[in-house]
């Protein structure tokens, strides 16, 4: 980040100003004076009347032989912020947080971030190589790949940069932008140290480097502890292939990691002594301190969480009285063990309620459910894991690494809730 | 956590692991790659040298080719065209409030150059360089940062490894297990602070790559 955010209450450029009415819209919203929903409501569909779904015949089967979500649901989209790369073949996009519940992030909405586009893979041809310090370099196809003991695993995948553009201040409106480079899935495949065993680790191996099939052959260094621990080779998401977005036919999965070593289009994983000091690992993916030193080889995504409704995109609605508060929360440690959420800037902290499953190095949804007077309100959530880590402040992340390290952004969010409902990124004191 | 509560955790991480054997042992699954194979994908370059092809390229060599095939995205003198990355300058801006990482400010190692060069560019073109061509562009790149200051200079598999690069003593390994991020005591729960102040707040900067305060985050 260039920019230092400006001062407080700086009026709002135009750029802000339609950046918040697209966003208001895309919410199903009208940014006029108060905050209203974007349909009219139709009275002919209300009791005492009968709907014309409630008379008539829908759509049969096999309308669509891969549903699709509800026109309805039209706004629910990974969405991209134009300026930040040169090219939309190396570029990014954000899941939309705020519009989704539970842990499982749906397929088509898992972020996407490629460094020479979407590989067009045709499953026959796909080949994964092992070489380099084992006794037989093996070709391996799809189908050897799946003839290996299978294993399921739900795990959340973070790009290391996701919340890297507030590390100055708070810049965007929306978890989407903010925090939307997360998703979480279920994973099927092969234990690495599966492949690795058929092809027969040298005793002098200490990493490995997973090669990306796409045109920007991205590779990386890992521990071989690492590989024979917890990594996979998986070939579905969510029960079906793998998306072409999320490396169809074939990726590696980097459980706790980073996402960017969670290598796409498989093609080839080297056995070696020595780590390969690989350009994103060292021009990029290392965190630039205060001082001129950068820190390299920080693998594990830190314990994190996000309030995903209310926020800047997810305004109250409905005025005060009952309200639902949700957020997810993550580590790469292991489990979220307790969520703490305040409305009050951090005044009071109250435990939120964790439902649904608490898996080590997996998405946990929490809610917390409070009576909204109407006034405003500075909402934060605070995340525990079971390595005895919580969630920093960002000024305390500021502290420790100064403001240039781009990745690994961990902080505390704050949101402002307004009278009216509406919501803004902020920080505070 | 009760208890219970406590019980029912560990039974439920029991349920979602260990159920794979630890080995499935030797399966006969794969084809033996044959050294031809391997030869041919195998394109990866350590710091050490190792990976490096048979090869050499003058830094005038280099500068013809940057030219046709990098400067449309690098600049000719690799100082970057609209949101494409910078190659060169940036000394000494590590510690500023504007840090510009290139390959003679930041990148450790030489061998990375020409790792990436081959494997992913020109963007769009990847692996599409002979190794002759890879070496001068590197040596060009070289001259470029100033880490090399002979037009004639020869780059090659012989003398590679002799070269250092000004940042290779910039780095360090992971100290966040030092930071104070875990938990030294319970934290406050209640009546925790008086006085709250909105310190900042989002602002959407209407960014055109040519606003020279853009809200830099690079993404490439």
């Amino acid at each position: 980040m260039k920019k230092t955010p400006g001062p407080d209450g700086a009026p709002a450029s135009p750029g802000r100003r339609s950046l918040l009415k697209a966003g208001l819209a895309v919410g199903g919203l009208v940014a006029t004076g108060g905050l209203a929903r974007g349909s009219e409501v139709n009275p002919d569909n209300l009791p005492p009347n009968v709907a014309d779904w409630s008379r008539y015949l829908g759509a049969g089967v096999d309308a669509a032989p891969y549903g699709v979500p509800s026109e309805y649901e039209a706004h629910v989209v990974r969405r991209s912020v134009e300026w930040l790369t040169a090219s939309r073949e190396s570029s990014v996009n954000f899941t939309p947080l705020h519009e989704l519940d539970g842990v499982i992030t749906p397929n088509g909405l898992c972020f996407e971030r490629h460094h020479s586009g979407v590989a067009d893979v045709n499953p026959t041809d796909y080949r994964l190589m092992i070489n380099g310090l084992v006794d037989t370099p093996l070709v391996f196809t799809l189908d050897d790949l799946k003839r290996f003991p299978r294993e399921n695993r739900l795990y959340f995948l973070e790009c290391a940069a996701n919340s890297g553009m507030e590390w100055r201040g708070a810049q965007l409106n929306g978890c989407q932008f903010t925090h939307g480079m997360v998703h979480c899935v279920m994973y099927t495949g092969v234990p690495l140290k599966y492949l690795l065993e058929e092809a027969g680790v040298k005793t002098n191996a200490r990493w490995v480097m997973p090669e990306g099939g796409d045109s920007a052959g991205m590779n990386r260094s890992i521990p071989l502890e690492k590989a024979l621990d917890d990594c996979m080779v998986a070939f579905k998401m969510n029960g079906e292939a793998l998306r072409p977005e999320q490396g169809y036919p074939a990726r590696l999965v980097v459980p706790g990691w980073e996402g960017n070593m969670w290598v796409k289009w498989l093609r080839r994983i080297e056995v070696g002594d020595e780590p390969w000091h690989a350009r994103e690992e060292t021009s990029k993916y290392t965190d630039l301190l205060e001082g001129g030193k950068a820190r390299r080889f920080t693998w594990v995504m830190d314990t994190k969480s996000v309030i995903t409704n209310p926020s800047p995109q997810a305004p109250i609605l409905h005025g005060r009285g009952q309200t639902v508060l949700t957020g997810l929360a993550w580590s790469g440690n292991g489990r979220i063990t307790r969520v703490d959420v305040t409305t009050d800037g951090g005044r009071n902290w109250h435990q939120a309620r964790i439902d649904g499953p608490s898996l080590p190095k997996a998405l946990h949804r929490f809610y917390y459910e409070f009576d909204w007077d109407g006034s405003p309100l500075l909402l934060q959530s605070r995340a525990h894991d079971d390595a005895g880590y919580v969630q920093p402040t960002k000024d305390a992340l500021r502290a420790a690494r100064g403001t240039n390290s781009i990745y690994h952004n961990n902080g505390i969010q704050t949101w402002e809730v307004k009278a009216d409902g509406s919501v803004e990124n902020v920080e505070i004191s | 956590m009760s208890r219970f509560l406590k019980s029912a955790a560990l039974v439920l991480a029991l349920a979602v692991a260990g159920s794979m054997p630890a080995s499935a042992g030797k399966l006969g699954l794969g084809t033996p790659a044959t050294p031809e194979e391997v030869a041919a994908w195998d394109i990866d370059v350590r710091p050490d040298g190792q990976g490096l092809p048979e090869g050499r390229g003058t830094v005038a060599e280099g500068e013809a080719i940057f030219s046709e095939q990098c400067a449309v995205c690098h600049g000719d003198f690799g100082e970057g065209a609209g949101r494409w990355p910078v190659l060169a300058g940036g000394a000494g801006s590590l510690s500023s409030h504007d840090p510009v990482k290139t390959i003679g400010s930041y990148w450790p190692y030489l061998s990375t150059v020409y790792d990436y060069v081959y494997r992913a560019m020109p963007f769009g073109n990847a692996q599409s360089l002979s190794p002759d061509e890879t070496y001068a562009i590197v040596a060009y790149l070289l001259y470029l940062n100033d880490v090399v200051t002979d037009e004639e200079f020869e780059l090659s598999k012989e003398n590679f490894t002799s070269i250092k690069m000004p940042n290779e003593g910039g780095f360090i390994d992971d100290t966040r297990p030092e930071e104070p991020m875990k938990a030294a005591a319970e934290p406050c729960m209640t009546d925790c602070k008086t006085d709250v102040k909105i310190t900042k707040r989002a602002r959407i900067i209407d960014v055109t790559p040519e606003d020279e305060e853009a809200a830099g985050m690079s993404v490439d």
